[in-house]
């Protein structure tokens, strides 16, 4: 059981939503489509769905083609942003209506709706209506009626981001252990890369309606294969900075230079862009050969756990993600520590010429 | 700007209230210092909002009263209270100018033009919106309409209180830490006292200097960023902040260790006889895996978002997390984990205790 997409593209009033797409999922895999609002997560989970028939290209499922077949005589299930329930039902006619209508008998849609309805810990709300829960809650009943169908392939359309965040992070616990019980295809479209790497499985980063990388999702963040992907996979944005290369030297900016070793020693001269997350500027000095930095602090925000700074590099806007919350000065200089090891260097172009060694390692 | 004092408070929506279950918002005792700014911060349906309207005058409290610089306004409606509100969704004027709108609350009280003018262009570098000011506020985004909302409720000088309910809502996740940071320095720089209603721990943390955590009805802690992490007031407080929030484990506790499963747990300090629901709280940053020493745990899942690691654990039957770091090898065979003593709290019917100074003394002597 597989979805295969060749060369699928979507075109809307000579506006390309989609390029031409190839994308192969396998059984019993969960697959992230990451990118920002826009970049084209939606059309391709349509165009998956059978909802939007493909400008260019093929859907094959289970190796047979159906493109343009329409999504009711395909074995799909889908679930929305916008948790959608029928406010009349109880919970358990909300979860049992698809059986219904494929006509399984009495017993059996029975035992399937206890049975999710357990998974999904609404046991207790069987006999309430939709509007009697709370968001989460609502949200699992329509993921309920999503799952109890079997169906081979269910597609999750952000159906997270309309709950608020110690929702999200229970419901993103449950979701993968419903999916390795289930066996199903699932694709779960999102903008946040947090969520992706919780979901684990695959990652296909999307922007502006390109596939840009697929592959399994820790590979993917550690070894982006450009820059638009790495921009993607990281909230908040990779820092660039640029570099120079003159002979053996590698000068970041202007305020630091390195010897270029390995397999760095062989690039030509010229000039090229060191890219790093966040979480890999530090305030203090830990790695020996770290490079310092100094910036001036624009903005500092916490979290309950973590600081974000805000930092202007000659310039240039840099984010650093610090554990612990701190109370740091605004407007005064920082410096801030990166170690070698965090760093991808990128060419001209944007594509990854060599990832940071420790991604190597990880 | 004013002091704001909340003296005996408490609001039911029920006529009759008899017990204090019956209570959206219960007895509520404290002073908003002039100039400070708060946060309300809380799951929906916490009584965040009914505090709120009861201080705007939308709502008249059950019990007590509320007093600006020591005067009783509770009976003075919205319009005599002198406060300047931001709701959730924007409220502008369509028909009017980026401009007429933000300069509509200094026009209503008769300031001079040339000040108007002034003050419009101030607010409107602030916001953002300098090169948007001659346009029909009709037409504009959800954003650009409440940037408006919010530059129209900063324009006065001479407000009581600036009131925020969940104003950065319909704005785009990359442009609200960029509000939320205007808003800070705007504090900064004015010194109005601000309260700031939200659901979302970024937002509260970032923006306000002193947070009020809101349970059921009920405020559970007032701190700084840093209390609220360190030291939670209640279990409520650990577990709504921080992503996984503090783990919270039954135990009984005998002067400065506690007891779980037959295995021990060293305290900072000690504890004299403790009746109640008895439980040690620990934040998932404190809790080290190891594979020797410490305490017994079966390691479920690792969960690698990152940055760092979430480490699923099963302790005694209990569901417990772990953070490690990015670099850090977790393996299955990791069975330990060290608790940090001086991040671990001791709980009594959810409310923190603080460890018993005399009790710790005479342990050593």
């Amino acid at each position: 059981m597989t979805l295969e997409l060749s060369g699928v593209s979507k075109v809307v009033e000579g506006q390309t939503h989609i390029y031409p797409t190839d994308l192969t999922l396998e059984k019993g895999t969960m697959n992230v489509l990451l990118g920002p609002t826009l970049s084209g997560k939606t059309s391709l989970m349509r165009l998956m769905a059978g909802l939007d028939v493909p400008a260019t290209g093929k859907i094959i499922w289970q190796g047979k083609d159906v493109t343009g077949q329409r999504v009711q005589d395909r074995k799909v299930a889908m679930v929305y942003q916008q948790f959608i329930n029928y406010p009349s039902m109880t919970v358990y006619d909300n979860i049992a209506s698809p059986m219904k209508l494929m006509g399984i008998d009495r017993a059996e849609i029975d035992r399937r709706v206890r049975d999710t309805a357990e998974l999904m810990k609404l046991t207790p709300m069987l006999d309430r209506k939709p509007l009697e829960l709370s968001g989460g809650q609502q949200q699992r009943c329509a993921l309920a009626r999503a799952l109890v169908k079997n169906a081979g392939l269910v597609l999750l359309d952000e159906p997270l981001a309309n709950l608020d965040y110690k929702l999200r992070e229970e419901l993103r616990i449950e979701i993968p252990k419903i999916f390795e019980e289930s066996g199903s295809i699932f694709v779960y479209a999102t903008t946040e890369p947090e969520e992706a790497l919780l979901l684990g499985g695959n990652t296909a980063t999307l922007w502006e309606g390109r596939v840009t990388q697929f592959g399994h999702t820790p590979k993917v963040y550690r070894q982006p294969v450009d820059a638009t992907t790495a921009r993607v996979f990281s909230d908040p944005p990779m820092n660039f900075l640029p570099i120079t290369k003159t002979g053996l030297q590698l000068s970041f900016g202007n305020d630091q230079s390195r010897q270029a070793k390995g397999r760095l020693a062989d690039l030509p001269d010229g000039r090229y862009t060191a890219g790093f997350r966040p979480n890999h500027l530090e305030i203090g000095q830990h790695a020996t050969d770290a490079m310092a930095f100094t910036t001036r602090l624009t903005v500092t925000e916490l979290t309950g756990s973590e600081t974000f700074v805000h930092l202007d590099h000659h310039g240039e806007r840099w984010v650093g993600l610090i554990h612990g919350v701190h109370d740091l000065k605004l407007g005064e200089d920082l410096t801030v520590w990166l170690d070698p090891r965090h760093v991808y260097l990128f060419d001209e172009l944007g594509k990854m010429i060599a990832p940071a060694t420790y991604a190597l390692a990880a | 700007m004013a002091k704001i004092t909340l003296d005996n408070l408490a609001h039911s929506y029920l006529p009759n209230p008899t017990s204090e279950d019956d209570f959206a918002l219960k007895e509520l005792n404290h002073d908003w210092n002039d100039g400070a700014a708060y946060a309300l911060l809380g799951a929906s349906g916490c009584g965040k909002s009914t505090l709120l309207n009861i201080i705007s005058g939308l709502l008249y409290p059950s019990q007590g009263r509320i007093l600006f610089d020591g005067q009783d306004v509770t009976n003075a409606p919205t319009a005599e209270r002198n406060i300047a509100q931001v709701f959730q969704f924007p409220v502008v004027y369509d028909t009017m100018t980026v401009q007429d709108n933000l300069a509509f609350p200094l026009r209503n009280r008769g300031h001079d033009e040339t000040y108007v003018a002034g003050r419009v262009q101030e607010i409107a570098k602030m916001i953002g919106m300098e090169d948007m000011l001659r346009k029909k506020a009709r037409g504009l985004t959800a954003d650009a309409k409440q940037k408006i909302s919010l530059g129209r409720g900063m324009v006065r000088k001479d407000v009581n209180a600036l009131l925020f309910d969940e104003p950065l809502t319909v704005i785009d996740p990359h442009m609200k830490w960029e509000l939320r940071t205007q808003l800070k320095s705007l504090h900064h720089e004015f010194g109005h006292t601000m309260i700031y209603v939200t659901h979302d721990q970024t937002e509260a943390l970032t923006f306000a200097d002193k947070v009020v955590v809101m349970h059921d009805g009920r405020v559970v802690q007032i701190g700084t960023p840093e209390e609220l992490f360190e030291r939670p007031e209640h279990t409520f407080v650990g577990y709504f902040i921080g992503s996984p929030g503090m783990n919270v484990l039954p135990v009984d506790v005998d002067g400065a260790t506690a007891h779980i499963g037959g295995v021990d747990i060293p305290l900072s300090g000690g504890y004299s006889s403790l009746s109640g629901k008895v439980e040690l709280g620990i934040r998932p940053e404190f809790v080290r895996l190891s594979a020797t020493d410490g305490l017994p745990v079966k390691v479920k899942r690792i969960e690698d978002v990152g940055r760092h690691k979430i480490v699923r654990l099963d302790f005694f039957g209990h569901d417990i997390n772990a953070i490690a770091g990015e670099d850090d090898v977790v393996t299955a065979d990791m069975s330990h984990v060290i608790f940090d003593p001086s991040h671990a709290n001791v709980y009594v019917d959810d409310w923190r205790v603080v460890p018993d100074q005399s009790h710790t003394i005479e342990e050593a002597a």
